[in-house]
Formats: structure tokens, C-alpha cells, sequence
């Protein structure tokens, strides 16, 4: 349970050295009751107090790591219920489901549609980033399955599903540097698990018939003082699925158990057994609402392209606006004789304005300075977009060599500018564009 | 600690909007959860999934949509009719895109007539969708609301630029229900509820568009915005944002790159049909997961798989 700045500041040593960088040790204590510090901090809290404390001041979420190197991830470590109450921190992943009973060129499929799904989405990489690799009794299959993905030389974690520890020992041969994450610890098995995973300390997931049956085997697994945990909300039906995976959250952050604060997995592609479209829609929920590490049946744009975006999304801090890059954007196959148009970096902004002139197929270059990341009029209101910042980045971005047009459109609303870009940028003619961005077609196929 | 299940005791609770006549009436609201399938909720109807048609010819369909209603699609009558028979939505939405000033600008009398016609030719209840001309809406929606007088449709949408006319006719002069428009923001979604009441519509008669966004584009404002709606509503017992809330997906998600990128423009990206209920799916089913009591889909597929889902999901 939460411990209070005065609990706190009793197992402090009371001197007010400072060494910690606050100017008392109440000060101290508060600030790491109200999270904003960590109690390592203190140099001289003897070792018994540290461990109290650090066990009763740890987040309710256990962050877990899987994957190595340009293939790690953090799973969890989540504090709140809804976004807007602080932000949600550990995007969600996404796995593609392989079977060992899958032919040598079913996996291959698979592997080339995880290849060529891999694009970058507002200055993020939007990939599936885990091969969720099922063992269906076929060990030597197995093995070869995870050969054929490793010598892919696509780089993704592996998550071992497989109840089997000896058949784990020998993949887990191939796989043990690559932090995978073994998955299949139940209560028949799980001291052979630990006992696998232990001395690589390995994300290992649990699974049980229901949640209680889950709750105990948590209880049982940490008994044997292991930590790195994944809780899978395996059911035959969406039904419960869903509602394991909302309690598992609930029960970690609103009642304060750490025995379910730690990261889920969902098998959407077994619930929506084979249905596409319902596959999306479940994982559509599940980013929303808590998943952790959501398996689906294969990958292809028409999945990933809602489904990152809308990760991409939800996870975005609300505190700080999602902003594109600042640069020059060529729509519809911009050349030398396309006209420049100008908005701001905000991306809601970026995106709107973009799909409008892709809708018109009008060739464009976008101009996108850095405007603080805020919309036209805020950005405008807070000196970002202006005359001058505007008629410098026309400048600098080199857009005076990437076309002869010496059209430039700024927006409607901000449409006072004009003089001023005019006399900044000598040879340009300012065009005053639509207050909306949906009457940027029209604007356009006028313009040529 | 043994185990115990996470449940929360919400005080408040959102009402029930009941729209069209008849057996295919249909009633959205009265859980008292955020979502209808968390479980502490109870009393909640299930989300309602409608599907859209208009008052022209759909030219901006995708072909595979057209080809489905191109012997119907000449006459809104025909076309609800048509859609009513074959595919059974919770609803039918009829936009009237025709009217819009920007475009065809019919005149509203012709609207008014197309839109009795619609409501006569079935059983399922309508919700009329306007321009976003503000200005338009008024005019179209005074002479429309009198034309299906008696069918209980619910009007989208009075904003805050006219929500006196939109009000004072669909609510007040022939009892219909009444859409409230806002723009991803529960202050401005609080203040038009209370500006309707005040204009004499009764919170039974309202429901909330607090706005829509394509999965990707903003989305997470709607989210919030949702969650803070839902959490005053519940939590705080606030009156004044009770009512239960629809989402038009499709008049956002079939406009998006992700829906109108030509399979030459990208080829990599697959058949457009297949990202357009992609698209639509994604964004329906995430805002039923924040809590919107009914969405308008365009695609038949759409339909069916939310259907699905809300079903598997209780």
C-alpha cells in the first residue's frame, strides 16, 4: 500500500545532508511519496529501510523487457486507467502467430508479409516487433520453425508458446542471447519453468483456465521469488478474454494488487478464429484497453494501418501535441513546376491538410516549418507561424531550387500575414488559401 | 490478498433515447459503466450499428459499394427499402449530401419529400444527417422534421449555431430527437446540452455527437474526450452529459488516405475495399470501446462484423 511523505521520513536519517538534492529530508520524503523521486536517492538509508520502502514506493505496474538490442521492448509499467489522467507509457505490441504445423512456405508467407509491412508513421517505426512462435506437438518441426525465422534475418522477439520444458530447453538453444519471452507456465508446470527461465531472468508467461486459477499461479510463481511476468487471458470466448484483460489492469491499478500488475497477452487471432475484420476489432479494443502484447493471425496493410495509427494515437502523451517533421513534403508527385502550400507541424493539422491535397491529385509541395507543434491560430497567437518564420524556412528548406513556381499558399486564417511574407520573400506571390481544409480540392484544381 | 474482482460502484447513469416506431424501435444508453461490456455495468441496451445511405447517387463510393446498390441507388426510397430487406441494420441513416451549398444545393423542399418517402418505405427508424451547413441544416431540418412528422427520427445535428431552429422543430414542434454536435470537447458538449434544455428540449430527447476522427487522425482526443464525458456522467451523477452518444465512423473513415489511395497510387497496400473496412471496423469498434452507444458504418462487411463483435462481447 502507498506510504505517506511522513512514513516516509521516518526511516530517513533525519540529518538534512542535502546529499539527496532536496534541502531537508521531509522535502525528500514527500517528493518520493508523491512519486517525483526515487528513495535510492538517499545514500544513507540503511539497507533494511531501502527495501521496505522500495517494495512499497515501486510502480503498481511491473515494467518488463523483452526482445535485445534494436528488438527491445518495454511492456507495461502503466500508472493510470484513462490516458487523460496522466498518459500511457508502454505502446502495446503486436505478434504474428506461426504453428509448427505450417508448411515451410506457409511460414515464409508470413515472414515476408512482416517484411514488407515496415514503414514510418510521424517519425515512428510501424512494424509487428514479436513472432509468436506455437508448439503444436511436433518438436523437430518446431525447431526447424524457429531456424526458418531466425535465418530469415528479420528482426522481431520470440515469444516460445509452448507448455513443454524439454522441447523449450533445445529452442530456447537457438534463441536464449535473444531475450525471448517463453510463454506457457501453468500450475502443473511452472517450477520446470522458472526453473528454464531463471538464470537468463526471461519474460515468462502465465496462463490459467480463469483469473482466480491465474491469481494463485502469479501467487505461487512469485513465491519462488521470480518477477518477470507476463499474464496471458487465455478463454475460449472474446467475452471473457476481454474482461480478463480489463481486470488484470483494474485489479493492478485501482485496487493496488501487485499480483496482477504485470503486462498481458491476448490471443486475438484464436477469438476471432480466422475472421479478419473481427480480429481488427478486437485488437482494436485491446490497444485501447489494455493489452499488452496482442497476437494476430498474419500482417498486411489493410491491419496495420488502422491498427498502428491508432496505437500510435492512444499513446501519445496529452500533455505535448503529436508533431511531424519540419520539412518539405512533394503530394501527388510534386516537381519543378508545383506550387508550394504552407501549414504547421501540428499533426492532426499535417494530416488533414495532406489528405485534401492528395484528394485533389493536384501536385503540391507541403511546406511544414516548426511551429511549436500547435494548430494554425495557437501557433499564429503564440508567435510561432509567422511572417518572418515562415519566409525563412521557404528559404532554408531549399524549396526555391525544388520548383520554379513561385506560388506559395498560406492559410486562410492566418491569411494577415501576407505582407509580411511578401516582403521577406521578394518574387513569390502569396496566395491566400481556404479557411478549411476541406475546401482545399476545389482551391487547388482552380489554381491550375 | 485474496482475489477479488476490480469493480466500481458508479452513482450515475446514462439515459434512454428511443428512436423510430413500432417492433424495430430501438433505444440507445442506460448503463451505468463506461462501456457496456466492463462488468460492473448493467441496464446498458446494446451499441446500435446503422448503415448510411443518401439522398444522390453515391459517386464517391467505392465501386464494389456502388455495384451492390446501383439498381436502388437512383431513389433514396428504393435504396432504404432495399438495405432494410437485405441487410437489416439497426437503423438507416439518410445524409443529405445533395443538399449541400458547396455541391448540388437542392432545394429542401425536394429533401423534405425525399425524406418522407424514405420513412415511409420502412420499418426501421431513420436518423437524418444534414450538410455541416450550419445555415442549411436550420432550413433543411424545419421542413424535413414536418415531413416525418410522426416517425420519431432523430436529426443530426444542432449545433451551436443553430441549434434554436434544429432545436425548436425536430425537438419542440414535431417531438423528434435531436443530435447535439460538439467538436471533441466536453466543455462545448456540456454547454449545447444546457443551452437545449434551456431552449425547452428534454434531455430525454438528446443525443451527443461529440465529434468523430479515423483511427490515426487525432484520434486520441476523441478518446479522452469520451472517457471525461463518461467519467462526469457516471462519477460525478452530471445531468447535463447523460445522454448517450452516436458516432457517424463512416462520414470520416471512407475519407482518409488509408480508404481512398488507389491500389496504382500504392500498390503494396492491397485492394482498396479491403483498407476501407479496415479502416471503418478499426475506428467502430474502438469508439464502442470508449463508450458510443451507436455508430453509422457505410459497408455491409462493416455491419456485420460489428455485429459480431458487440454480440461476443456480452
Amino acid at each position: 500500500m502507498a506510504l505517506t511523505g511522513l512514513d516516509i521520513f521516518k526511516l530517513t536519517p533525519k540529518t538534512n545532508c542535502k546529499d539527496c538534492g532536496f534541502p531537508t529530508c521531509l522535502a525528500f520524503s514527500m517528493k518520493v511519496a508523491a512519486g517525483g523521486a526515487e528513495i535510492s536517492k538517499c545514500p544513507h538509508m540503511s539497507a533494511e529501510a531501502l527495501d521496505k520502502l522500495s517494495e512499497a514506493t515501486a510502480p503498481p505496474m511491473k515494467t518488463v523487457k523483452i526482445g535485445k538490442g534494436e528488438t527491445e521492448y518495454a511492456l507495461g509499467g502503466e500508472t493510470v486507467l484513462y490516458r487523460h489522467e496522466k498518459t500511457f507509457v508502454n505502446r502495446n505490441r503486436f505478434a504474428v502467430s506461426f504453428k509448427d504445423s505450417m508448411t515451410a512456405e506457409e511460414i515464409a508467407a508470413k515472414l515476408d508479409n512482416m517484411k514488407m509491412v515496415d514503414y514510418v508513421r510521424i517519425g515512428e517505426a510501424m512494424k509487428v516487433e514479436i513472432a509468436a512462435l506455437q508448439y503444436t506437438g511436433n518438436k523437430d518441426a518446431y525447431i526447424a520453425l524457429i531456424k526458418q525465422v531466425k535465418e530469415s534475418g528479420l528482426k522481431v522477439v520470440y515469444m516460445l508458446v509452448c507448455q513443454d520444458a524439454a522441447v523449450l530447453q533445445d529452442a530456447l538453444a537457438l534463441v536464449k542471447d535473444e531475450n525471448p519471452i517463453v510463454y506457457g507456465a501453468t500450475k502443473d508446470n511452472y517450477e520446470a519453468m522458472v526453473n528454464l527461465v531463471k538464470a537468463d531472468k526471461l519474460p515468462l508467461g502465465l496462463k490459467a483456465a480463469n483469473l482466480e486459477e491465474l491469481y494463485n499461479l502469479v501467487e505461487k510463481v512469485q513465491g519462488l521469488d521470480y518477477k518477470e511476468l507476463l499474464l496471458g487471458t487465455e478463454a475460449d470466448n472474446i467475452k471473457d478474454a476481454v474482461q480478463s484483460t480489463l481486470q488484470i489492469r483494474k485489479i493492478a491499478l485501482k485496487e493496488q494488487d501487485r499480483k496482477f500488475g504485470y503486462p498481458s497477452v491476448v490471443f486475438a487471432n484464436e477469438l476471432a478464429k480466422g475472421d479478419k475484420y473481427l480480429e481488427i476489432s478486437l485488437a482494436s479494443l485491446l490497444t485501447i484497453k489494455y493489452g499488452s502484447i496482442i497476437v494476430l493471425e498474419d500482417i498486411d496493410y489493410a491491419r496495420a494501418l488502422p491498427l498502428f495509427a491508432l496505437r500510435q494515437n492512444v499513446y501519445t502523451d496529452p500533455q505535448r501535441p503529436m508533431r511531424v517533421e519540419p520539412k518539405l513534403y512533394p503530394l501527388n508527385g510534386a516537381d519543378e513546376n508545383s506550387p508550394v502550400l504552407v501549414t504547421v507541424d501540428f499533426a492532426l493539422t499535417y494530416f488533414i491538410v495532406a489528405g485534401e491535397i492528395e484528394r485533389s491529385k493536384v501536385p503540391v509541395w507541403l511546406a511544414i516549418p516548426d511551429a511549436g507543434g500547435y494548430s494554425v491560430l495557437t501557433a499564429w497567437a503564440a508567435g510561432k507561424f509567422g511572417g518572418s518564420s515562415i519566409s525563412s524556412f521557404i528559404k532554408e528548406s531549399g524549396a526555391e531550387k525544388m520548383t520554379n513556381n513561385r506560388k506559395l499558399i498560406i492559410p486562410g486564417k492566418v491569411a494577415v500575414l501576407k505582407g509580411d511574407i511578401e516582403d521577406n520573400l521578394p518574387g513569390w506571390e502569396i496566395m491566400i488559401g481556404p479557411d478549411e481544409a476541406m475546401h482545399l480540392p476545389q482551391f487547388l484544381k482552380k489554381l491550375k | 490478498m485474496a482475489f477479488k474482482m476490480s469493480v466500481q460502484g458508479f452513482k450515475g447513469k446514462i439515459g434512454e433515447v428511443t428512436i423510430g416506431t413500432g417492433y424495430k424501435a430501438i433505444t440507445l444508453g442506460g448503463q451505468n459503466a463506461v462501456a457496456f461490456f466492463e462488468a460492473e455495468g448493467e441496464g446498458a441496451n446494446l451499441p446500435k450499428v446503422g448503415l448510411e445511405i443518401l439522398d444522390i447517387y453515391p459517386e464517391e463510393w467505392i465501386p464494389s459499394l456502388q455495384e451492390i446498390y446501383k439498381d436502388v441507388a437512383q431513389d433514396p426510397a428504393q435504396w432504404a427499402k432495399f438495405v432494410e430487406e437485405k441487410f437489416n441494420p439497426d437503423f438507416i441513416c439518410l445524409r443529405f449530401m445533395g443538399a449541400d451549398p458547396n455541391g448540388l444545393n437542392k432545394p429542401v423542399e425536394e429533401c423534405a419529400q425525399i425524406a418522407k418517402a424514405v420513412a415511409e418505405a420502412i420499418s426501421l427508424p431513420l436518423v437524418i444527417a444534414g450538410t455541416n451547413n450550419h445555415e442549411k441544416d436550420a432550413k433543411l431540418f424545419e421542413k424535413v422534421a414536418a415531413a416525418v412528422d410522426g416517425h420519431n427520427c432523430l436529426f443530426l445535428a444542432a449545433t451551436e449555431d443553430n441549434y434554436k431552429a434544429v432545436g425548436a422543430a425536430a425537438g419542440l414542434a414535431y417531438q423528434h430527437k435531436v443530435g447535439a454536435e460538439s467538436s471533441v470537447d466536453i466543455n462545448l458538449a456540456k454547454q449545447l446540452n444546457v443551452l437545449l434544455g434551456q431552449l425547452g428540449v428534454k434531455n430525454e430527447d438528446v443525443v451527443m455527437n461529440i465529434g468523430c476522427a479515423a483511427a490515426g487522425y487525432g484520434f486520441e482526443y476523441l478518446v479522452s474526450t469520451m472517457d471525461r464525458i463518461r467519467l462526469a456522467a457516471l462519477g460525478q451523477n452530471d445531468k447535463t452529459l447523460q445522454m448517450p452518444v452516436i458516432t457517424p465512423v463512416a462520414f470520416e473513415t471512407w475519407g482518409v488516405k488509408e480508404s481512398i489511395a488507389e491500389l496504382e497510387d500504392a500498390p503494396e497496400w492491397g485492394a482498396r475495399e479491403d483498407r476501407g473496412i479496415a479502416m471503418e471496423v478499426s475506428t467502430a469498434a474502438s469508439i464502442i470501446t470508449v463508450g458510443s452507444d451507436a455508430v453509422i458504418l457505410r459497408h455491409p462487411k462493416s455491419l456485420e462484423t460489428l455485429r459480431t463483435f458487440i454480440g461476443a462481447l456480452v
